[in-house]
C-alpha cells in the first residue's frame, strides 16, 4: 500500500466513479427516503446519517471530474475541493453509521444502489489515512497472522485435537481431490467452536469429503470492508490458491455475511478472473444436502423460533429460502419477523463496524431496530447464520435485559441428525 | 416589445435556443455517463442480468413493500400526484401535442382541457406539499441544496402561469401566454444541468442496479 495521503485517497475515489455512479448521482432528487430505510438514522434521528449523504464527497467529486458544469465551475473556481478534515468528518459516517446492509438500495424510488457507492467511497477514504483505527488492526492482523482477529493455524490446530479427543471427529487439514474447501471465520473460531464440530458431523453423515487448508482457513475479509481491494485481492487469492492446489469443486464460506460476498461475487472481479471452482455459503450447501435427502434429522423443537437474515445473504447474496426450508425440518413453531427475507433490518454490526470500539455506542443504538422487531414476537430462540450478527445479536440482548438465546443454523441442524448406525 | 413581438419571439427563436440546449446537454450529460463505463462482472452468475434490469426499470416505480411505503407514505403519495398530474398537463393538452406534433410529425389524443386544469391543480398542490416538506423535515431540509429550490420553482411556475393564461387571470392573456412559454423554455434550459435529469437518468440506474441485482440473483 502506498502511503496514504489526501492527494492518493482523492485518486482511489476518482478511479471509483463508473456509469452507475455517474447515473446515482444523475437521478437524485433528495427525497430523503433512503433515510426511512437505514436503521442508523431510524433509530438516532439524526440526518446526517442519511444514506445518501454518506457520498457527498464522492458526488462532489463525480461533478468537478466528470460533468461539463462541474469542470467549468472548477476552472472559474467556483467549486469546493475535497478536503482531509472532510474527508475525516465522512470517516464516521461511512464506516461506523454504515453495515453496507444495502437496504437504502431497496427502496431508493430513482434506483440508486446506495450500498454500492458506499462500498466504494470507502476505497477512496481508506486511501486518504482515514479509516478507522479498529479496522485497520484488523486488516494488518489479517495480512500478518491470517486473521482479523489474530488467531494462528495453532489455535485452529489446537481445537481440531479438542473435537477429536471429545467426539472422535477427525478435522481433515490440507487433503486433496476432496469435495468442499472449508472456510472459517475468525468469530467462530473463538466463540462458537460448536460451527466446526457441526459441520464435521454432518459431512460425515452425508458422504461428503472436505478439508481445512492450512494456509488459507479464514474467510472473512477485512480488504473488504475497509475497503482496500489490493489487500483485498491478496486475502481471497490465499483462498483461490488453497482450492487450486486441493482441487476442490466448491469453496464453502460459512456463517458470515461479507465473507460469502467477498469470495462469492467480489473474488473473481478481484482476481481478474473466473474460478474454476464454485463459491457456496454453507447454508447452500445445507439446503442441497436436504434436497438430495442427505441431511437426516430426527427430533423437533417446539420452542417459539425467529430467524434473523443476514443482510448480506439475502440482499447481497440470494439465500433466503434455504435457511427457512432447513429450519422447517427441526421447528415447528418458526415464526417470521415483520420485515424479513430481502427488506430484513441489520443487526447493526456488519460491514466492519463490529472491528470499531469507537462504534460501539451507535451499533447498540442501531440494535434497537431488532429490538424492537423482535419484541413484536416473544420468540424463545433467535437463529441466524452468520457469526458477527450473533455476537452483535447476543450483545444487543444482554445490554437490553432480553433473554432470548441466540443459534447458528449449521450447529441446530447438527444438534438433530440421525447419528449413524455402526 | 409589444405582447405580440414578445409571443413571437418565445415561439420562434426563445423555443429553438431552450430545445437546443436541452437536447444538446442532455446528449452531453448522458455521454458523460456511458464514457465512464464499468467493469465487466467476473463471478459466475446466478440469474440473467438483463431481464432483472429491465424490470426494475418499471417495478422501481412502485414501493419494494407496505413498510417502506408506510415510512413514507408522505413523500408517495405527494411524488406520485405530482408526477401523474404534471406528465398529463404536459402531454395530453391539446395546444401541447400540437406544439410536440410540429415538432416530432405525429400526435395522439388528448384529454378535454377541463379535466388537464383539474391536473394542473393537483400537481401545484402536490409541488407545494413537497416544498411544505422540503422546508420542515428534518432530513429532506438537511439534504436541501439552492438548487433543490431552484428547480421546484423552475417547475412550478410554467404550471402556474399555464393555470393563469386558461383562466384568463389578472393580466391579458398574451403577456401570459408568452410568459407561460417562457417559463417552460427557462425549465428545460436549466434541465440537463441540474437533478432535473432525473427524468431520464433514473432508466439508467434502474437498469444498472436491476442488472447487478440479477446477475446475483437477489431482489432489486
Amino acid at each position: 500500500m502506498s502511503k496514504a495521503t489526501l492527494q492518493r485517497g482523492v485518486q482511489i475515489l476518482k478511479e471509483q466513479i463508473d456509469a452507475p455512479t455517474a447515473a446515482y448521482f444523475s437521478s437524485c432528487v433528495h427525497c430523503g427516503m433512503c433515510a426511512e430505510a437505514c436503521l442508523f438514522y431510524t433509530e438516532t434521528g439524526d440526518p446526517a446519517y442519511t444514506p445518501i449523504n454518506k457520498l457527498e464527497p464522492m458526488r462532489r467529486l463525480w461533478e468537478q471530474e466528470y460533468t461539463l458544469v462541474g469542470r467549468i465551475k472548477k476552472l472559474i473556481g467556483l467549486s469546493q475541493p475535497i478536503t482531509d478534515e472532510e474527508l475525516g468528518e465522512w470517516s464516521d459516517l461511512v464506516y461506523h453509521a454504515c453495515s453496507l446492509c444495502g437496504r437504502c438500495s431497496m427502496v431508493c424510488p430513482v434506483g440508486n444502489d446506495i450500498s454500492y457507492m458506499i462500498r466504494n467511497i470507502r476505497e477512496g477514504i481508506s486511501a486518504a489515512g482515514h479509516a478507522p483505527e479498529g479496522l485497520i488492526g484488523a486488516t494488518t492482523r489479517a495480512v500478518e497472522i491470517g486473521s482479523p482477529m489474530g488467531i494462528t493455524l495453532h489455535a485452529l490446530q489446537t481445537q481440531a485435537r479438542n473435537i477429536k479427543e471429545s467426539s472422535g471427529l477427525e478435522i481433515p487439514f490440507d487433503q486433496e481431490g476432496v469435495d468442499y474447501l472449508v472456510l472459517l471465520s475468525s468469530m467462530e473460531v473463538i466463540n462458537f467452536p460448536e460451527y466446526l464440530e457441526a459441520i464435521a458431523r454432518i459431512f460425515k453423515q452425508a458422504g461428503k469429503s472436505w478439508t481445512i487448508s492450512s494456509e488459507a482457513f479464514e474467510a472473512t475479509n477485512s480488504g473488504i470492508q475497509i475497503g482496500t481491494s489490493d489487500i483485498a485481492r491478496e486475502l481471497v487469492s490465499r483462498v483461490v490458491e488453497a482450492a487450486e492446489k486441493f482441487k476442490v469443486n466448491t469453496v464453502i464460506s460459512p456463517e458470515c455475511g461479507h465473507a460469502y460476498t467477498a469470495i462469492r461475487w467480489d473474488g473473481p472481479n478481484l482476481m481478474g478472473r473466473r474460478f474454476p471452482f464454485r463459491v457456496k455459503h454453507i447454508i447452500e450447501v445445507l439446503d442441497e444436502l436436504r434436497a438430495e435427502g442427505l441431511l437426516k434429522v430426527e427430533g423437533i423443537e417446539d420452542s417459539c423460533m425467529t430467524f434473523h437474515d443476514p443482510c448480506q445473504l439475502v440482499r447481497k447474496g440470494g439465500v433466503i429460502e434455504q435457511p427457512r426450508n432447513l429450519l422447517n425440518m427441526v421447528a415447528t413453531n418458526f415464526v417470521e419477523m415483520e420485515d424479513h427475507g430481502a427488506m430484513n433490518w441489520c443487526c447493526g454490526a456488519g460491514g466492519g463496524v463490529s472491528a470499531i470500539e469507537e462504534a460501539a455506542d451507535i451499533r447498540l443504538k442501531a440494535f434497537n431496530r431488532k429490538k424492537s422487531q423482535l419484541d413484536q414476537l416473544q420468540v424463545d430462540t433467535l437463529v441466524t447464520a452468520c457469526a458477527n450478527c450473533r455476537i452483535q445479536l447476543e450483545e444487543g440482548l444482554e445490554e437490553n435485559d432480553m433473554e432470548i438465546p441466540v443459534v447458528g443454523l449449521t450447529e441446530m441442524l447438527a444438534d438433530h441428525l440421525v447419528e449413524d448406525q455402526p | 416589445m409589444n405582447s405580440a413581438e414578445f409571443l413571437l419571439w418565445v415561439r420562434g427563436p426563445g423555443l429553438n435556443i431552450a430545445m437546443a440546449i436541452f437536447i444538446i446537454g442532455m446528449l452531453i450529460r448522458l455521454l458523460e455517463i456511458f464514457m465512464l463505463g464499468r467493469k465487466r462482472n467476473l463471478a459466475e452468475l446466478r440469474g440473467n442480468g438483463v431481464s432483472a434490469g429491465l424490470r426494475t426499470i418499471f417495478t422501481r416505480s412502485a414501493p419494494p413493500d407496505k413498510n417502506s411505503l408506510r415510512r413514507s407514505i408522505f413523500t408517495y403519495v405527494a411524488g406520485y400526484s405530482f408526477h401523474i398530474g404534471l406528465l398529463v398537463v404536459i402531454f395530453l393538452l391539446t395546444p401541447h401535442i400540437q406544439l410536440l406534433q410540429s415538432l416530432l410529425g405525429f400526435a395522439w389524443p388528448a384529454l378535454p382541457t377541463p379535466v388537464v386544469d383539474l391536473f394542473t391543480v393537483i400537481a401545484m398542490i402536490s409541488l407545494m406539499a413537497l416544498l411544505w416538506r422540503r422546508l420542515t423535515h428534518p432530513v429532506v431540509r438537511y439534504l436541501s441544496t439552492s438548487q433543490d429550490y431552484l428547480i421546484w420553482a423552475a417547475t412550478f411556475l410554467p404550471l402556474l402561469t399555464g393555470y393563469m393564461s386558461y383562466h384568463h387571470l389578472w393580466f391579458p392573456y398574451s403577456w401570459l401566454l408568452g410568459v407561460h412559454i417562457l417559463t417552460a423554455e427557462f425549465l428545460l434550459i436549466l434541465f440537463p444541468f441540474t437533478r432535473l435529469t432525473h427524468a431520464f437518468t433514473l432508466i439508467i440506474s434502474r437498469w444498472y442496479t436491476g442488472m447487478m441485482a440479477g446477475e446475483k440473483g437477489v431482489a432489486s
